[in-house]
């Protein structure tokens, strides 16, 4: 995997706007900005309503994503480019989650719906009406995503890399500060794990850093990377970035995004937190 | 839920005197500009959230105690930026030109 494989510009998809065999698809939690105005010829996804179990935390199912693809007119053999607000944030998980359940063609849009907006390039309302397919996807592939088990047994041992804002590595914030703090988890990180934000992986515009700063970012933060790498952030759709950067542009081969994140772990009995600004030791403790 | 809404969370429900709010209004030539991106950076430059300002160009954020850079991404206008000094408990009201 490499970034022509994986990643798309704004000039690739007006040029594809025609293409039948090339599937445009916005992701977010809040649809709302695709009901205002999305790029021509795309479909939605939410990410609540779409891709989460109504009942208990984890994804739809296979045959749940069958249905879903299948409803959305999306055909195995399609090109399915995603993009999204947030700075691809929800758009990278989708990526991550299409790869989980074997979609061959995904791409994103780099840069998303800002650098498109920022850009000035047109958005439409019209929402495409897509035939029905008969979309089969495979069993979960196993080997990109953690659990927490896993995350226990890699503290100390495994690249962790923690990929949130400095401010809630530390614990001096519980959530992304576009969102009101009162949080039911405990403040911190998972000892060991290195914070690298995701934000260092992209410009301001929301655009990928190129391979050679990306390289350097990760090398430099002391990431190894022939080694494995496991990514978290808060509900695991930060780490879904940081895990596309890692696995598909840079094409280190054992990454797993750990989707149960801070909001599963630091609600876990038992477990070692770290406060501060340092990785800390594997049993943790206050910096 | 992790994502921005558009303008920034309301705080219906939300017990203010816990948090540290900046809100303001990106204009630009005395007009509210909707769809600016607003980020917020810590002391160090590194990036804490983002969100897009709504039809008003009003965007709200849920802060840390501190000092905070306000950057403004708009289509067409130079990037611009102010500090704003954040408190628990106040809401820090600050109106962006670009």
């Amino acid at each position: 995997m490499s970034r022509t494989d994986a990643l798309v510009d704004a000039d690739w998809v007006q040029a594809h706007a025609d293409d039948p065999t090339v599937v445009l698809v916005e992701v977010d939690e809040d649809t709302s900005a695709y009901d205002a105005g999305h790029i021509a010829g795309a479909v939605k996804l939410d990410w609540r309503s779409d891709l989460q179990d109504p009942v208990r935390r984890d994804f739809v199912s296979k045959e749940g994503f069958e249905a879903l693809l299948s409803a959305r007119g999306i055909a195995n053999d399609e090109t399915v480019v995603l993009y999204g607000g947030n700075n691809n944030w929800f758009a990278a998980y989708a990526y991550w989650y299409f790869k989980l359940y074997g979609h061959g063609d995904v791409r994103l849009l780099d840069g998303g719906r800002k650098r498109w907006e920022l850009d000035g390039r047109p958005l439409v309302t019209d929402v495409p009406q897509r035939p029905a397919t008969q979309y089969r996807a495979t069993e979960q592939d196993a080997s990109i995503r953690a659990y927490r088990d896993d995350v226990l047994a890699a503290i100390g041992t495994t690249g962790l890399v923690d990929v949130r804002s400095p401010d809630e590595y530390a614990g001096r914030l519980l959530a992304p500060a576009h969102l009101p703090q009162e949080q039911s988890q405990r403040p911190g990180h998972i000892p060991t794990a290195r914070n690298i934000p995701w934000s260092k992986a992209a410009n301001e515009d929301g655009t990928f850093r190129s391979d050679d700063e990306l390289r350097a970012l990760y090398g430099g933060a002391g990431v190894d990377l022939d080694g494995d790498v496991i990514a978290y952030c808060r509900i695991g759709e930060r780490s879904a970035h940081t895990w596309f950067v890692l696995h598909e542009l840079l094409g280190l081969p054992n990454v797993r995004n750990y989707d149960g994140s801070w909001t599963e772990y630091g609600s876990l009995v038992g477990v070692p937190v770290q406060l501060g600004d340092e990785a800390g030791q594997p049993a943790g403790g206050a910096a | 839920m992790c994502g921005a809404r558009v303008g920034g969370r309301s705080l219906d429900g939300v017990d203010t005197g816990a948090e540290a709010v900046i809100e303001g209004v990106v204009r630009a030539g005395g007009s509210p500009v909707a769809g600016a991106y607003v980020r917020l950076l810590d002391t160090g430059g590194e990036f804490t959230a983002e969100v897009p300002t709504d039809a008003d160009g009003a965007f709200r954020l849920f802060a840390r105690p501190g000092r905070w850079t306000v950057r403004v991404l708009a289509p067409g206008r130079e990037p611009a930026q102010r500090a704003v000094v954040a408190d628990t408990g106040a809401v820090a009201t600050l109106d962006v030109d670009v």
